[in-house]
C-alpha cells in the first residue's frame, strides 16, 4: 500500500508538471496579444514591444515555462535582474520555492494571492459539501425505502428541480429573500474563523453553501437511491434479514455500506473541483475566492496567476483521486487483502 | 389439527404484478418432524424457494399475498407480528443459502457475520460472540478457526464458505433449518462432505431440515420425505423410498430419467424433460405439466388439459400422494420408464 501511494504521488507530480506546460502552451495559442492588452489601447508598437519584454512574453514559450519550473524548484526573483538587485534591492521581490510566479496585474506573488483566496473557496466548498452530503444521502435513502411512492417521486423531482435551475438564479433568490427581505441571515460576507469564531464564519457561509449544495444534491440523491436499491436486492441483505437483524441494523450495516463506494468517488472529486472555486456563486455573493480570481486572471490575460491557479486546482483533483483510491482499500477488504 | 413439529397447510404465495397474478406457491401442504429431512425437488421456478423463504417470513414487506398456515410447534408463523417473526428468524428457523459468496457481505469478516447472527438473539459481549463463532467454525470443520475467523469471505474457498454459511445458520441451535441448494455451487467431493456435515449436525441437535434441491441424488442420500413441486404445486409427496422406487407422476419420472448414470454407458444420451417450465403468470389449464407430458394420451378424454387432478393417494395407498390422472402409473413406470433408467432393477421390483 505504501509503495502504491508513493507511486501515485510521483505520477501525480508528473501530471502537475505537464498541466503547467499545457497551460503555457494554451495561453500563447490564443489569438490575443497579451502584451498589447496589458499596455492599453493607445500604445504604439514600440511601447507594446517594451511591455512584452518587461512581462517576459518575448521569450519562447518553453523558456518561459522553464523559468516557471525553476521558480517552483528553487525559487526566483522578480524582476530577475542582477544589476537592479545590486543597485536597488528594495525593488526586487523575493519569491522562495515553490514559487508560482509574480503577477504584474495584482503586483503580488501568485502564491501569496492564492494563499489569501484559498480559505474562502475551501470554506465555501466544505460547508456546501457537508450540506449536500447530509441532505442528499438522507433523502436518497428515504427515496429508496419509499420506492415508487409519492415521497420517492417528490424527492427526486425536487432534487432535479434545483439541479435544473442555474446557480446564479438560486443564489440571487436566496440572497434576495433570506438575506435582504426576510433578514434570516446577515448579508453574506466572508468572515475568517480567526476573526470571529466558528459561528459567524458558518452563518455567513450558509447561503452561498446552500446555493452550491442545492445544485450538487441532485446527483447524490439519485446515486444514493440507486445504490441503496441495488444493495437491498443483494443476497447478503437477504442473509441479514434471515438472521433476524432489525431493519435499522440491516440498512446501516449491510445496505448502506455497499452504497458507500460510489458515494466516496463522487464526493471526493466534487469536493476537489469545488475547492478550486465556484465562480458564479462567488460572484453572486461577492466572495473573493479562487473562482473569481481565476475568472479575472483569465479575462485579463494574467498568465502567472492563471498558471498558478490551474496548478493548484489540478493538485487538489490529483490529491482527491489518490485519497479516494486509498479510501477504496479502507472500505472494501477485497481491495485491501488479496 | 396436526401434531407435527412443522405443519404447512394450504400455503399460497401470490405476487400481484402488472401483468397479472403470479401464483408462485398455490396450495402447498406438508408435515415435518424434528430430526427428519424433507427434500423439496423441482425445476427452477417451481416455487421451492418462495415457499421456504415464506416459512422464514422473508416475504414480509414485499407485495406477496400469503394465505394458509405455517404451524411451527403449534404456533402459526403467518399470524405473528413482524417483530415476533424477526425474533424467531435465525433463532428458531434458520436458512442456509446457496452461493455463499454473494450471500455473505463482502465487506465484513466471516467471524463478524457469524457472531452477528449470534448477538442478535443473545445478549452477549462481542468477545463472547466471537468465541462462539470460532467454536461453530471448528464444529463445521474449518481448520485453524481462531485465525480464519478474521478472514473475509473472498479469502475462503467455496466449500469453506458453505461451511461458514452452515455455521452461521446453526449458531443459535435452530429447530428448523431450511437449506436452499446448499451444495449446488460445489464440486462433488465437497458436496458429499457438506451433506455429511449437515447430517451429523442434524443427529446432534435433532434439527428438522427442509432441503431444497433439484438433485435427486442429494435427496436420496439426505431426505426422509420428498415433495416434488411443479408450477407452484405439489405433484408428488411421500417417503423417499416410495418416491424413488415407485414414482407415480410423469414429472417425477422425467426428473429421474434426467439424472446422469455414472455407472452406465458414458456415451448414453441424457433424457431431458421436453419443453420448458411453464410461466406462472399464465399456467397451462388442467394439469400444469400436461403440455410436456408424454403420457397424457393414456388418460381417457381430454382430462389432463381440462381438469386439475387432486393430490390423492395413488394405487399403492399409504402416505404416497400424487397429482395425476393416470390410473395405473406403477404399471407404466415398470414397463416403460424403469427399463430405460435402471434396467438392472426391473427384476427386483
Amino acid at each position: 500500500m505504501g509503495a502504491y501511494i508513493v507511486r501515485r504521488i510521483l505520477v501525480g507530480a508528473a501530471l502537475l508538471v505537464t498541466m503547467s506546460l499545457v497551460t503555457f502552451l494554451l495561453f500563447f495559442a490564443t489569438p490575443v496579444d497579451y502584451a498589447r492588452l496589458a499596455c492599453g489601447k493607445t500604445c504604439q508598437p514600440a511601447q507594446i514591444e517594451e511591455v512584452r519584454k518587461s512581462l517576459g512574453y518575448d521569450d519562447p514559450v518553453l523558456v518561459q515555462w522553464g523559468k516557471f519550473m525553476k521558480g517552483v524548484a528553487v525559487g526566483r526573483e522578480f524582476p530577475d535582474d542582477p544589476a537592479l538587485r545590486a543597485a536597488a534591492p528594495q525593488l526586487v521581490t523575493e519569491c522562495p520555492a515553490p514559487c508560482l510566479g509574480y503577477s504584474t496585474q495584482t503586483n503580488s506573488l501568485v502564491g501569496t494571492t492564492i494563499k489569501e483566496r484559498l480559505p474562502v473557496s475551501l470554506s465555501l466548498a466544505l460547508v456546501a459539501f457537508i450540506l449536500w452530503i447530509v441532505v442528499g444521502v438522507a433523502f436518497g435513502v428515504i427515496a429508496a425505502l419509499r420506492k415508487g411512492t409519492l415521497i420517492d417521486r417528490g424527492i427526486v423531482g425536487i432534487a432535479l428541480f434545483f439541479f435544473a435551475f442555474p446557480t446564479f438564479f438560486v443564489g440571487l433568490f436566496l440572497y434576495t429573500y433570506f438575506a435582504i427581505k426576510w433578514q434570516v441571515f446577515p448579508i453574506p460576507r466572508y468572515t475568517p474563523i480567526a476573526d470571529g469564531g466558528v459561528w459567524p464564519w458558518l452563518q455567513n457561509l450558509l447561503l452561498p453553501g446552500a446555493t452550491l449544495a442545492l445544485f450538487y444534491m441532485a446527483g447524490y440523491v439519485r446515486i444514493t437511491r440507486a445504490f441503496v436499491l441495488e444493495s437491498m436486492g443483494e443476497d447478503y441483505v437477504r442473509t441479514a434479514r434471515a438472521k433476524g437483524l432489525p431493519k435499522g441494523v440491516i440498512l446501516r450495516k449491510h445496505t448502506m455500506r455497499a452504497a458507500l463506494t460510489p458515494l466516496v468517488t463522487m464526493a471526493g472529486l466534487d469536493l476537489a473541483s469545488l475547492a478550486g472555486g465556484a465562480i458564479i456563486t462567488e460572484a453572486v455573493f461577492n466572495y473573493q475566492g479562487l473562482g473569481l480570481l481565476a475568472g479575472t486572471a483569465a479575462r485579463n490575460g494574467d498568465l502567472s496567476m492563471s498558471v498558478g491557479i490551474v496548478v493548484t486546482l489540478a493538485a487538489f483533483v490529483i490529491a482527491a483521486n489518490i485519497i479516494v483510491d486509498v479510501l477504496y482499500a479502507v472500505i472494501d477488504p477485497r481491495v485491501r487483502v488479496g | 389439527m396436526s401434531t407435527s413439529f412443522l405443519s404447512v397447510n394450504d400455503l399460497k404465495v401470490h405476487f400481484p404484478t402488472e401483468d397479472g397474478l403470479v401464483k408462485a406457491t398455490d396450495g402447498l401442504s406438508f408435515d415435518l418432524e424434528r430430526g427428519e429431512t424433507l427434500g423439496i425437488v423441482g425445476e427452477s421456478g417451481s416455487g421451492k424457494s418462495v415457499s421456504s423463504s415464506t416459512i422464514l417470513g422473508l416475504h414480509r414487506g414485499s407485495k406477496a399475498r400469503v394465505s394458509g398456515e405455517i404451524l411451527l410447534d403449534g404456533v402459526d408463523l403467518l399470524t405473528l407480528s413482524d417483530e415476533e417473526m424477526r425474533q424467531r428468524r435465525g433463532k428458531d428457523v434458520a436458512m442456509i443459502f446457496q452461493d455463499p459468496l454473494s450471500a455473505m457481505h463482502p465487506y465484513y469478516t466471516v467471524g463478524n457475520q457469524i457472531a452477528e447472527a449470534y448477538r442478535v438473539h443473545h445478549d452477549v459481549s462481542k468477545k463472547a460472540a466471537k468465541a462462539r463463532a470460532v467454536e461453530m467454525l471448528e464444529r463445521v470443520g474449518i481448520p485453524q478457526p481462531d485465525r480464519r475467523v478474521d478472514d473475509y469471505p473472498h479469502q475462503f474457498s467455496g466449500g469453506m464458505r458453505q461451511r461458514a454459511m452452515i455455521a452461521m445458520g446453526l449458531i443459535n441451535d435452530p429447530s428448523l433449518v431450511i437449506a436452499d441448494e446448499p451444495t449446488t455451487a460445489l464440486d462433488v467431493t465437497v458436496q458429499a462432505q457438506i451433506l455429511d456435515l449437515l447430517q451429523d449436525l442434524q443427529t446432534e441437535f435433532q434439527t428438522a431440515i427442509i432441503l431444497i434441491t433439484h438433485d435427486l441424488g442429494v435427496v436420496a442420500e439426505m431426505a426422509d420425505d420428498v415433495l416434488v413441486m411443479y408450477a407452484g404445486r405439489a405433484v408428488e409427496y411421500g417417503t423417499v423410498k416410495e418416491i424413488l422406487t415407485h414414482p407415480e407422476m410423469p414429472y417425477t419420472w422425467g426428473l429421474l430419467s434426467s439424472v446422469p448414470d455414472v455407472s452406465g454407458d458414458p456415451d448414453a444420451a441424457l433424457l431431458p424433460i421436453p419443453g420448458n417450465p411453464p410461466s406462472l403468470l399464465n399456467p397451462p389449464s388442467g394439469c400444469a405439466f400436461h403440455p410436456r407430458c408424454t403420457h397424457r394420451d393414456k388418460v381417457a378424454g381430454d382430462l389432463c388439459r381440462t381438469q386439475l387432478p387432486d393430490l390423492v393417494p395413488g394405487p399403492r395407498g399409504g402416505v404416497h400422494l400424487k397429482r395425476c390422472h393416470l390410473s395405473d402409473p406403477d404399471v407404466i413406470y415398470r414397463a416403460e420408464i424403469l427399463p430405460e433408467i435402471a434396467p438392472d432393477l426391473v427384476e427386483e421390483l
